[in-house]
């Protein structure tokens, strides 16, 4: 981009950027932003999947809302669906299917739109795993850990909505469930519940409701956070491993441009591509097998999208408890539906100021740890994440009792017991293995080989072999712990590259 | 902005005010072999370009759904491949290093600012605290009443409609298509979804028939003798647990499964809930058989059927009973 050949200057980009940096000064903040560093680990790229998807779901949603008529009006199905030919159903669901058979490229960008749901939720849990093992949401990033966390419950109840809305059995089964769940908060169930269905169940109003919220009013919120999210990455700059040259005080890695922006508009398309071949190649949500939903219809071993599972699997495993009080209750429900992802969401939201707390680390963080120099946070992090793991997978019970020849009763008592015992576990375990790979500084390397060497009274000795030609960014070794001063003060730098401390309650 | 330390020159920084020369060695690219390289992202981009054509002639066509999503997905892959490998193997392959600031500011920073905001501030208000409350109440005032259309327009409050079913006395037992329904139009075994005449299809009125045994009264417990004639009785349809229909019924076992979270009630005990997460059982319709046969509800649920709530309590519930 050399402008000093008198030449270049004449040509019509470069005067059309001289008309816009007259105006708007873009060479100042664009230098930097076209320096700004991104940091190469393949780890970062779970967030960008959760942004390129995002994007995905936008474009086939606005495509989608162009043929989808929300509206519970009954009509006279004569569409290109014959099996039902004649069937009063309501317009919701008969534009579902007219979309799906009638639209060119409809059911594709349909199921596009539900595959993409799908990865946008699982990508966001992903890169927040990635974020909670590494530490990445330590001061300065608490406020973003928030901001993510609010996304996570954002996505997952837009998901929601937005497969609710075809007017199908099954999803109608769910809403009717979700009214239940409204109804059993405390004081307030009730009323909540009428006001947002219009009445009681089936209401009068619930899907022209369920998308305005889901295409307009949750995506605008989306775009907000997602836009305050992305901003506070700017503005703090990317964390980083402990790699050569890296230190707190700098970033390493490719500029943004030009390598970065190939490699992530790459990443974009391939992105894109996975969720057009899912919709292409994997049915997903066939409603004209479900039939119109009908309140007094159910079908048999129906489960939710993959991200409801712990929810639906929590309310399996729960006891037949109720709370009764004078003249009052708290239903069932209330405990696993409203509480349990109450408390998780509060704890996840609360999590770094925990941690802080806990361990007095007060400082600024931008290394990411090694999870394994973490025992008791990574122990505790995939013992909470095996815990939603069993409820996902009671969400199931049915199915597995049918799958596996089992009883429903046994299978319904092997998840409530393992809902308790597997955590802790999972914990030990996490622990133990981190605790092990601490005393193995070669963990976790693959590029380089050990040489074993036999003397000649028999004795064997390792050596490291030659490094891997080409490999010329390894990886510091990390500092043996137990060797390590002990402080109670945070992992400060000392200048020294790759020492760093560990607080003692870390051990 | 505080001292950075120097850099070691090993890792040079974009931002500076001298340029890095374009022939440092970050700039190099990382391919060892930069020819096979190009010809793997030409090959990519002729195959995005073959994907994305394929798809413009299979959407020209009305092909199916395989054919627009596999050539729209290949063109999308080659195109993203080629992106990716020109960026990963023939562009700058770094490391360069950006320096980062400490993100609190200093203590002098911070006490400018405050300065400032506290010093206008009070200029502001000064001697100004009656508007300065004035706009508070005006606006708290507004606060309160945006609340409004959200909590009379959006819907009706309850009232005692979860109290109530449309079931009242001597109401008909009549099926989704209007029938009204007969003592012989059920076999041994059979179950049929009615409701009352005036709700055909209603979510909260769906009631459950069921033909248990061949005659005689069926007693699913005391005070209910009279509630089950020539082997007919009859339960809400809607789960206790979260409300969904409770569509399977097991005539061996004489249960019925609720299929959303596999609750199971008894019902020749009155339909208590015997496994999973249920935790009342399922409302009885008393019924009786006038003289031309037809079946129906000597009076409404006594008890207001479906998933609890807040101010449904543990109270008799004789005083909702339909008349």
């Amino acid at each position: 981009m050399s402008t000093s050949a008198a030449g270049e200057r004449s040509n019509p980009a470069d005067k059309a950027y001289r008309w816009v940096d007259d105006r708007l000064a873009i060479s100042r903040g664009g230098r930097h932003l076209l320096n700004k560093i991104f940091p190469d680990h393949w780890s970062f790229m779970l967030g960008e999947i959760a942004l390129y998807s995002f994007i995905v779901l936008l474009l086939t949603g606005i495509f989608l809302t162009l043929y989808f008529v929300p509206s519970e009006t009954t009509v006279i199905y004569h569409g290109a669906y014959k099996p039902i030919d004649g069937q009063r159903i309501s317009e919701a669901y008969a534009s579902t299917l007219n979309l799906s058979f009638a639209v060119r490229a409809g059911l594709l960008m349909r199921q596009m739109h539900h595959w993409a749901a799908n990865i946008f939720v699982g990508s966001i849990v992903v890169h927040l795993l990635r974020v909670f093992f590494t530490g990445g949401f330590r001061k300065p990033r608490e406020i973003n850990w928030i901001i993510g966390a609010n996304l996570l419950i954002l996505a997952i109840f837009n998901g929601f909505l937005g497969y609710s809305l075809p007017d199908d059995l099954v999803s109608g089964t769910g809403i009717r469930i979700a009214f239940s769940i409204l109804e059993s908060v405390p004081f307030v169930g009730s009323q909540l519940a009428f006001l947002l269905f219009g009445g009681n169940f089936p209401g009068t109003a619930i899907i022209p409701r369920f998308f305005i919220i889901h295409v307009l009013i949750l995506p605008l919120v989306i775009l907000g956070l997602l836009g305050a999210h992305l901003g506070m990455l700017i503005r703090h700059k990317h964390t980083q491993f402990r790699q050569a040259h890296a230190r707190e005080d700098n970033v390493v890695g490719t500029p943004l441009w030009p390598t970065f922006a190939m490699k992530t508009g790459g990443f974009f398309f391939l992105t894109t591509a996975v969720t057009v071949l899912l919709g292409a190649l994997v049915q997903i949500n066939p409603i004209w097998q479900y039939g119109q939903y009908y309140p007094y219809k159910v079908s048999y071993a129906v489960q939710p999208d993959w991200y409801m599972g712990f929810l639906d699997g929590a309310l399996r495993v729960m006891p037949a408890w109720e709370l009764h009080l004078p003249g009052h209750m708290i239903p069932n429900v209330f405990f696993p539906a409203i509480l349990l992802p109450g408390i998780t969401f509060t704890l996840l939201m609360l999590y770094p100021f925990i941690e802080a707390k806990l361990t007095g680390d007060v400082a600024e963080h931008h290394l990411l740890d090694r999870p394994r120099d973490r025992p008791v946070r990574t122990a505790f992090g995939v013992a909470t994440f095996a815990f939603y793991f069993v409820l996902f997978g009671a969400s199931a019970t049915d199915v597995l009792a049918n799958y596996l020849s089992l009883t429903l009763n046994f299978v319904l008592w092997a998840f409530r017991i393992m809902a308790i015992v597997v955590p802790f576990i999972v914990f030990a375990v996490t622990y133990k293995l981190c605790k092990e790979l601490q005393q193995t500084p070669s963990a976790g390397k693959r590029q380089q080989f050990n040489l074993i060497l036999r003397s000649a009274d028999g004795g064997y000795t390792t050596v490291p072999a030659e490094q891997y030609p080409g490999y010329d960014q390894p990886e510091l070794a990390p500092v043996d712990v137990e060797k390590v001063e002990l402080t109670a003060d945070a992992a400060q730098q000392d200048g020294d590259e790759g020492v760093y401390e560990i607080p003692r309650r870390y051990r | 902005m505080p001292d950075l330390p120097p850099h070691n020159g090993q890792v040079p920084r974009l931002n500076d005010e001298g340029r890095v020369p374009l022939d440092a060695p970050q700039f190099q690219i990382a391919a060892h072999n930069p020819r096979r390289v190009e010809v793997a992202v030409a090959a990519f981009f002729l195959l995005s370009l073959a994907g994305f054509a394929g798809f413009g002639a299979a959407y020209w066509q009305g092909a199916s759904n395989l054919w627009l999503g596999m050539t729209l997905g290949v063109g999308f892959a080659g195109f993203g491949l080629a992106m990716a490998s020109w960026g990963k193997w023939l562009m700058p392959r770094g490391p360069f290093e950006e320096p980062r600031a400490p993100m609190a500011t200093t203590e002098a920073e911070k006490e400018l600012f405050i300065a400032d905001f506290a010093s206008r501030g009070k200029v502001a208000i000064a001697r100004r605290h009656a508007l300065a409350k004035l706009m508070g109440l005006a606006g708290g005032v507004l606060g309160v009443v945006v609340a409004f259309p959200l909590i009379r327009s959006l819907g009706p409050l309850p009232g005692n409609t979860q109290y109530r079913t449309k079931w009242r006395k001597g109401s008909f037992l009549t099926t989704i298509d209007g029938r009204r329904v007969t003592v012989n139009d059920l076999e041994v075994g059979g179950v049929l979804t009615v409701f009352p005449p005036d709700d055909l299809g209603g979510a909260i009125s769906q009631t459950l028939l069921l033909h248990v045994q061949a005659s005689g009264n069926v007693v699913t417990m005391q005070g209910r003798e009279t509630w089950g004639p020539n082997g007919y009785v009859a339960f809400s349809k809607v789960c206790t647990h979260a409300g969904c229909p409770v569509g399977l019924y097991e005539e061996l076992t004489q249960q019925l499964l609720c299929p959303c979270h596999q609750s199971l009630f008894d019902i020749y005990t009155g339909a208590m809930p015997v496994f999973g997460p249920a935790p009342r059982p399922l409302p009885q319709l008393a019924l009786y058989i006038d003289k031309s046969g037809h079946i129906r509800a000597q009076h409404g649920y006594t008890e207001p059927v479906g998933p609890g709530f807040w101010s449904r309590g543990a109270a008799p519930f004789a005083r909702y009973r339909g008349k």
